[in-house]
């Protein structure tokens, strides 16, 4: 276990994240994909910390990201309930709005 | 007290021996007390290990096994932080997180049990369970911090040794009352049966049947099991006690919260979700807020 | 540092579980399996941290994901307009796009783990890890914290103030005054 096997599982989790982020076209499914993404991020800053400097900083770093998790999901649960309830909704071909 | 070491895995097998006699303890009673005989067990667990397996269309058995079989395990990983006396099997830094971790797997595994069979009321089941998760996770959490709070750690052999001039119990029984009805909720019993009620044909045991549904009802007994024994040593004091040996206090505190849990939960009523649901927001968890306030206020001031 | 060869085969191992059921998570056809395929996943990635001598941060995860998996699995079968479990069909668009897209992030980053020549270690971990992130959370790092709970704080309210259909005034009326009031489910309390 070194480095660099943390970082390229890490990589390859980011990967198929990024994959089902950017390809899935139900909203609930792209978060799916975001979570794994961060997912990644929690494993390398895992790893960077331990193998390169062990200080309570980087520690404290990775309970910020497990707090920008639980933001991202709660916030995406709620968006998709809105726009479940607004406009029947549930892809996000349908929601381009912001898309002009 | 002597501080509490850890052992060779080996006596794993020794921990799920005294975890089934817990749990057979449990169930008897439970008979008992429900109306039936002492060895109601045995016939029962005869009569299902020879019962055929109910197959269903469509059903997703690998979700709806791993829910079945699952609550043993989780229960068992539960005792695995648990100290017996001064030994224990892992002697984990993060103890109490562990237990909570371990406790809302329970979640998605009566989830999937209500999930894999394809069938209304296994399903309407595990909803119920999710909802009603939902309003005790948080008041479990908190009754569990008070503890880790007093102790200033959340490692339960230092759980254990703070208790030495007085139990938890006595410094905060609010808090063990609501993880005592925590413990009852997450084994899906007594007045949190709900997902499992006879309302709904059953609900997450509806379809279950034959070994599956052996399993099943045996992770809710020792779930109650290893609710039981961490409340022992987090709010009773371990294995504290006068003349007999730390392991034994420990084992008969947790036989003896058993059987409270078992009679309680069978003499209270049940409750409808919507309404427990709402209880568990409005009432329990600003109790136990107060109840660590109290407690962190004691540890800055005293 | 490097730890063990036992430690080397279960990291490679959980690695491997964790990538695959990341993969299952978009390539099965039902909702309940894919998401408890990323719950799987991040069990995995939990186990792997608690190798890496982060307990508390280990644990806390799996404690988080699993709970936020369950109340996932509720959404997606709610939400799935299209039931693929129902029916099985591509949910996908841009596909070609996305696994170029992810190939080549997988080739930068992968290839960047392996070439770029790390720094050595700085500094030496804590004798107790778990004390030491509470110190620094509660000593040095406290803005930290600070920060962190008025945003989750914030999280709620205004989640719940996008989600919720009903305001006070449809629960209590045009004066609120309306008692008891009117809940599409009543509650045990009363109110």
């Amino acid at each position: 276990m070194t480095l660099q096997a943390v970082l390229v599982v890490a990589a390859a989790l980011f990967s198929v994240g990024l994959y089902g982020a950017v390809s899935q076209q139900v909203v609930v499914m792209v978060m799916m994909g975001l979570e794994l993404m961060v997912n990644a991020v929690v494993l390398a800053a895992a790893g960077l910390w331990w193998f390169l400097a062990p200080t309570p900083d980087g520690h404290v770093l990775l309970l910020v990201v497990l707090a920008a998790m639980t933001v991202e999901m709660a916030m995406g649960f709620a968006v998709a309930t809105v726009l479940h309830r607004s406009r029947g909704a549930d892809t996000t071909d349908s929601t381009t709005d912001l898309n002009r | 007290m002597p501080e509490v070491v850890a052992v060779p895995p080996g006596w794993a097998v020794l921990a799920v021996l005294l975890v089934a006699l817990a749990g057979w303890w449990s169930a008897s009673l439970d008979a008992r007390v429900s109306g039936g005989g002492w060895s109601a067990p045995v016939a029962e667990v005869a009569r299902l290990l020879r019962q055929r397996r109910r197959t269903l269309l469509a059903a997703d058995r690998l979700l709806w096994r791993l829910g079945g079989g699952g609550l043993l395990v989780v229960a068992l990983l539960m005792v695995a932080v648990v100290p017996l006396g001064r030994w224990t099997l892992a002697d984990l830094g993060v103890g109490v997180v562990w237990f909570n971790a371990m406790d809302v797997l329970v979640w998605a595994l009566v989830w999937m049990a209500g999930w894999g069979p394809n069938s209304a009321h296994a399903l309407v089941g595990g909803y119920r369970f999710l909802a009603q998760a939902m309003a005790y996770e948080l008041p479990l959490m908190f009754a569990l911090t008070a503890p880790a709070v007093a102790a200033g750690s959340l490692r339960l052999g230092d759980v254990v040794a703070a208790q030495q001039e007085s139990w938890f119990v006595l410094r905060m029984p609010v808090a063990f009352a609501v993880f005592c009805t925590c413990v009852v909720a997450f084994s899906v019993r007594g007045p949190f049966a709900a997902a499992a009620g006879t309302d709904i044909a059953g609900g997450v045991l509806a379809e279950v049947s034959g070994v599956d549904r052996l399993l099943l009802l045996a992770g809710r007994h020792a779930l109650l099991v290893a609710g039981s024994a961490f409340a022992v040593v987090a709010f009773l004091g371990g294995g504290a006690g006068p003349w007999l040996p730390g392991w034994v206090w420990t084992l008969v505190k947790t036989f003896a919260l058993v059987s409270v849990l078992v009679v309680a939960g069978r003499r209270l009523p049940s409750l409808r979700p919507d309404r427990l649901v709402e209880v568990g927001w409005v009432v329990l968890l600003p109790l136990t807020l107060l109840q660590l306030l109290v407690v962190s206020v004691v540890v800055v001031v005293g | 540092m490097t730890g063990t060869w036992w430690e080397a085969v279960l990291f490679w191992s959980l690695g491997a579980v964790a990538v695959a059921a990341g993969w299952a998570v978009f390539r099965t056809d039902s909702m309940a399996r894919a998401t408890y395929a990323l719950a799987a996943s991040f069990v995995a990635v939990g186990a792997q941290v608690l190798l890496l001598h982060l307990d508390y941060v280990g644990v806390v995860t799996v404690l988080m994901m699993v709970m936020e998996m369950a109340v996932m699995a509720v959404y997606m079968v709610m939400f799935m307009g299209m039931n693929p479990a129902l029916m099985p069909m591509s949910m996908v668009h841009s596909r070609r796009t996305s696994i170029g897209l992810a190939v080549g992030t997988f080739l930068v980053l992968g290839g960047g783990a392996l070439l770029v020549p790390w720094p050595t270690r700085r500094g030496s971990p804590a004798p107790d890890l778990t004390a030491s992130l509470g110190e620094a959370v509660m000593g040095s790092k406290m803005l930290v914290m600070l920060v962190v709970s008025p945003v989750l704080f914030a999280t709620i309210v205004s989640a719940l103030v996008l989600a919720l259909p009903r305001s006070r005034y449809d629960r209590l009326g045009a004066d609120l005054r309306r008692r008891p009031a009117d809940d599409p489910q009543p509650g045990g309390v009363g109110r």
